[in-house]
């Protein structure tokens, strides 16, 4: 009697659901390492027992399409960028186990950085790095990898250390960061090496579960096709060229002075976001606000405000306080800001929500008060104001009024009489006075509250306090005016 | 078979459609039991054949052949565990 003793592993499909071609074979070439690999992680994965619990993440390459053949979780993420995708996995979910599968192309060319920077992080992490010695999916450029004198579409008299440098030997070159836990370097090519590779795989996988840090595999991986060779001799070509080059063994083991190593997963709760930014619990009590019960008119209730001007104006600190304020008082906000290239002389605007309701999001596209201090930011923003809104302006700046007559529209020369009290520096607070005092929306005691919290010379204090009375008058004062006029 | 032979520690089962007849598990044979057909699978390939006695049930081809369903390797069981999966039935009798 006998008994099925080596057989397709549980961690890959039974069928494959690729769009193109059969759904029983891979897509990889004849002979293809890719392949192999495949099975020896699955294998190790089913030994493990951790079906369940993989979540495999593959970046470009030829095995972009892993997700079609691997049982487990898979995320396919940009070119280079597994190793920050599988940070994210593994240390919001500490017990899974979790593959970085990356191609040199991938992994030591547009992701040196990332490999570089997780490797060094010491990632609990298990990757897996395919050296084929060349660009397989492109069609055969040559990889970082490339060996002197090898022959690529790229690098069609071969490759020549004058122009293309050295061969890179990325797991040596990893291996001298403190960081790695197990750098091992392994081969497809015969009968040996393959078992010796199954190991490794293995190896590098129980590194994880135990929580000994990052393991780093390179397997040596015939590519028949890009090489232009029979599987057979893509399997010596490794034999004889690329082992001369990229010696077999493990480079790098930590393992046994290294426990522990998974991040702890960070438990973020509203208290303990408080807790980090200082807040104490008086300032972070739920947002409770109502306008019910207040003198604000329906029309100015659950703001969506635009902030505008040059940068330099104070437009970004002005919406900033604006949402502070809100916050303080109960409100849902958000501000968002808007930078142009220039930190000065370019224009500026941000976004601000003060909402009894939750804020779905910090974008406002249709601001129901606009604040703008410049003449292109008004320009820019009046006709995206709905109807029925209110656009204050600084009136010392903008020469001519916004045209809508569907608003209520409010000069303030800011500007003037923030000099006029003693420094134009001042004439965003003339605006916001102006605002509270037009709308009744926050109270002027917590604006100077905040104000007080954020400024610690006094004479800056007492300067902004002299700034809000001054723009609150004009409010009141216009009102009086339009009032009397429209009698 | 006859009762008097030895029978093969192993045995393999080559699905034909999922060979891509790269030959690897050929060269990777050391009792040199397979080899590679003259016809063609579905898609153009020459498929790996099993030459019907030889196999050790090393597994190598296994672990040689890149495609995840092409080869399954079975091996001899000894007549006790036999006898013991029999009565659970788990084996897969393939004689
Ligand atoms: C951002 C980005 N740049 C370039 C490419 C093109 N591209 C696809 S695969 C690849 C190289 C893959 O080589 P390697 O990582 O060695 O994997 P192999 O195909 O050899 O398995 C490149 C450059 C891409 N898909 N995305
Ligand atoms: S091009 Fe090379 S790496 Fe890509 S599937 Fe074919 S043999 Fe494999
Ligand atoms: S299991 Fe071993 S002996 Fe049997 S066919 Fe495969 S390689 Fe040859
Ligand atoms: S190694 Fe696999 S794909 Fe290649 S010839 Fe043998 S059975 Fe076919």
């Amino acid at each position: 009697m006998y008994a099925k003793s080596f057989q397709r592993p549980k961690s890959l499909f039974g069928e494959f659901s690729r769009k193109s071609g059969d759904h029983l074979t891979t897509h990889y070439c004849p002979g293809c390492g890719h392949g192999n690999l495949h099975k020896y992680i699955a294998e190790a994965i089913d030994e493990l027992g951790m079906q369940d619990r993989t979540v495999l993440v593959n970046p470009v390459g030829c095995s972009v399409f892993a997700y079609y053949y691997f049982d487990v979780g898979n995320i396919q993420v940009p070119h280079g960028r597994a190793p920050a995708a599988a940070t994210a996995v593994k240390r919001a979910l500490p017990d899974s186990l979790v593959i970085s599968y990356q191609g040199d192309g991938d992994l030591a060319a547009i992701g040196g950085n990332e490999i570089l920077h997780c490797a060094n992080r010491g990632e609990n992490i298990t990757v897996f790095f395919v050296n084929n010695a060349i660009y397989g999916m492109t069609g055969g450029q040559m990889a970082p990898t490339t060996l002197l004198g090898q022959r690529t579409s790229t690098s069609p008299t071969g490759r020549q250390i004058l122009e293309e440098g050295f061969p890179m030997h990325v797991s040596e070159l990893l291996a001298s960061l403190e960081g790695p836990s197990y750098i091992e370097r392994v081969g497809l090519f015969d009968n040996k090496s393959r078992m010796r590779a199954r190991k490794a795989v293995k190896k590098g996988l129980q590194n994880q579960i135990e929580g000994r840090g990052f393991s780093l595999i390179e397997v040596l991986s015939p590519c028949p096709t890009g090489w232009g060779l029979t599987p057979t001799d893509a399997c010596n070509w490794v034999k004889e060229n690329l082992l001369p080059v990229f010696p077999l063994g493990v480079i790098k083991d930590v393992t046994a002075d290294r426990e522990n190593w998974n991040r702890r997963r960070l438990e973020v709760t509203p208290e303990r976001v408080a807790e980090v930014l200082g807040i104490t619990h008086a300032t972070a009590e739920k947002r409770t606000a109502t306008w019910t019960d207040s003198n604000v008119a329906t029309c100015y209730r659950d703001p969506r405000i635009k902030l505008a001007g040059f940068g330099g104006q104070g437009v970004l600190f002005l919406g900033k306080l604006l949402a502070e304020v809100g916050m303080r008082e109960g409100f849902n906000v958000s501000w968002l800001p808007s930078y142009g290239p220039e930190m000065r002389g370019g224009t500026a605007n941000c976004a601000v929500n003060i909402s009894t309701l939750p804020v779905g999001s910090p974008l406002i596209s249709d601001p129901s008060v606009l604040i703008a201090t410049n003449r292109p930011s008004l320009d820019k923003f009046a006709p995206e104001v709905v109807s029925g809104g209110v656009i204050l302006y600084d009136s010392s700046l903008i020469d001519t009024a916004p045209t809508r007559d569907d608003v209520e529209v409010l000069a303030v020369p800011a500007t003037a009489i923030a000099d006029s009290i003693g420094s134009p520096k001042v004439a965003n607070i003339v605006m916001l006075g102006a605002y509270i005092g037009l709308t009744n929306v926050l109270p002027k005691e917590r604006v100077v509250a905040v104000i007080e919290s954020m400024t610690k010379k006094k004479a800056l204090v007492e300067l902004n306090i002299k700034a809000i009375d001054a723009g609150i008058e004009h409010a009141s004062k216009a009102h009086v005016a339009e009032d009397s006029w429209a009698v | 078979m006859k009762s008097e032979e030895k029978e093969d520690r192993g045995r393999i089962d080559i699905s034909t459609e999922e060979c891509k007849g790269c030959g690897l598990c050929v060269e990777a044979c050391a009792p040199n039991v397979m080899q590679l057909s003259d016809g063609f699978n579905s898609r153009g390939y020459h498929p790996a054949v099993y030459l019907g006695s030889g196999c050790t049930g090393c597994g190598v081809c296994f672990f040689a052949c890149p495609e995840p369903g092409a080869i399954t390797v079975f091996t001899l069981l000894s007549p006790a565990k036999a006898a013991e999966a029999a009565s659970l039935s788990l084996a897969t009798t393939t004689l």
